[in-house]
């Protein structure tokens, strides 16, 4: 009874929500409020877009909320296992990155990266970014799958 | 004339900073008896709640007071502390256990019955909630009204109170932790705390972009300064809150999981 089970689905579920709103807060304090690159609301927006953008930020809040309060429940049950938690950081932040420059700046049109004349350049560096981080998530992903060390590291 | 409205606003504020403190004074009292009667009743409950109050006595200070009437960032800053925290606060000090507990079994038999009747029922739905708590800062914000309440002193005063009772309302109707056998079941609250905070979010950008509250006397840069602050303050409101309806939702499912040790959540009687 000593030992603690490690929950490794738990923990890719719970670090994959925490990473979705991590990356919406980064997004609004580092390019809204430091870098002022994008803005507030941008002034072409539509009500439609400005709406939808009111759902998704809703969802963000939501999933922060809801990971931050399932890893602390998690590792007070010291069910974390490690490398699954790391996973789920990453492709929770790298799908969030890449939702966010193709939906919310191409599809829906809320806002672009920076109001510039090589916007392209941008848009390639937001979504490599997003992309890159969710490669990362996976190679995690698997390493924790294969190594049965990860079902015992937990913390 | 300005100047009597201003007068009456300040002594309206001044009996609800009266009656906040006369309702913490009341839970103190409460909590000293739970104790002498050796009841356990978790310390962090009476420091939330007194947070709360703190928070409503601050909020309606003379200081907050002029710098709302002066600043709609001051209003909005009066708006989240009234409408939002402290009544999350106070919520988390459980002030209904603390009643029922208090007084009389028959009369808590009475009050659970009058919580549990249809019309009661109705007040308390977390959608009912969510209209007097959002729909109202809408009607507010984007109607005359938000103007109106600065020429008419008991308007105002009303105003601030509703902030209270609706916020309350909201919060408890989400993530109360008193016993609540009718309340609606954990996923149509989430629904209504994802409407809730995708309509707080989009309110204050409708007030960003299209400069509401309009004829008000503020300009544009006071207005959008005013909006980010009610957007991010909202934020970290809401986040307390869906963090804290979470907690519920876990417990509960770990109650409903193992049933063998008791209802924590469902009754609290003795």
């Amino acid at each position: 009874m000593s030992k603690h089970p490690v929950d490794a689905r738990g923990s890719l579920i719970a670090t994959s929500f925490f990473g979705i709103g991590l990356m919406a807060a980064i997004d609004e304090i580092v390019f809204h409020q430091i870098l002022a690159w994008h803005h507030f609301f941008d002034r072409s927006t539509q009500t439609v877009g400005l709406i939808s953008d009111g759902l998704l930020h809703s969802a963000e809040l939501l999933m922060l909320a809801a990971g931050f309060y399932l890893f602390v429940q998690l590792s007070s049950r010291r069910a974390v296992s490690r490398l699954h938690a790391w996973a789920g950081l990453f492709l929770g932040a790298g799908g969030f990155q890449l939702f966010d420059g193709i939906v919310d700046h191409k599809i829906l049109r809320l806002h672009q990266v920076r109001y510039v004349d090589n916007l392209l350049l941008y848009d390639l560096a937001w979504n490599a970014f997003g992309a890159l981080l969710l490669a990362i998530g996976f190679m995690i992903w698997r390493t924790a799958r294969s190594s049965p060390a990860s079902l015992q590291g937990g913390r | 004339m300005a100047h009597d409205t201003h007068l009456l606003t300040l002594a309206g504020t001044s009996l609800l900073v009266l009656l906040t403190l006369a309702l913490w004074f009341a839970y103190v009292l409460g909590v000293r008896a739970q104790r002498r009667r050796r009841k356990t009743w978790h310390c962090w409950r009476t420091v939330s709640f007194s947070l709360g109050c703190g928070l409503l006595v601050a909020a309606f200070s003379p200081f907050m007071v002029e710098w709302g009437h002066a600043d709609l960032r001051g209003h909005m800053a009066q708006h989240l502390l009234l409408g939002m925290f402290a009544p999350i606060a106070m919520m988390l000090g459980s002030p209904g256990t603390l009643l029922l507990r208090s007084v009389p079994a028959v009369t808590a038999r009475r009050i659970t019955e009058f919580a549990g009747s249809v019309p009661v029922r109705c007040l308390s739905h977390p959608v009912t909630a969510l209209m007097l708590n959002v729909g109202a800062l809408y009607i507010l914000y984007l109607t005359p009204l938000y103007q109106l309440s600065f020429s008419e002193p008991v308007l105002h005063v009303w105003l601030h109170l509703h902030f209270v009772l609706a916020g309350y309302l909201f919060s408890w109707s989400i993530a109360g932790p008193d016993p609540a056998p009718h309340r609606p079941g954990m996923w149509l609250r989430l629904i209504v705390l994802f409407v809730a905070i995708a309509a707080h979010a989009v309110l204050g950008k409708l007030m960003y972009a299209y400069g509401f509250p309009r004829d008000a006397g503020h300009d544009l840069a006071e207005i959008e300064a005013a909006a980010q602050l009610m957007y991010y303050g909202g934020d970290l409101a809401e986040l307390l809150l869906a963090v804290v309806f979470f907690a519920t939702w876990y417990r509960r499912r770990k109650l409903a999981g193992s049933s063998s040790d008791g209802g924590q959540q469902t009754a609290d009687p003795g």
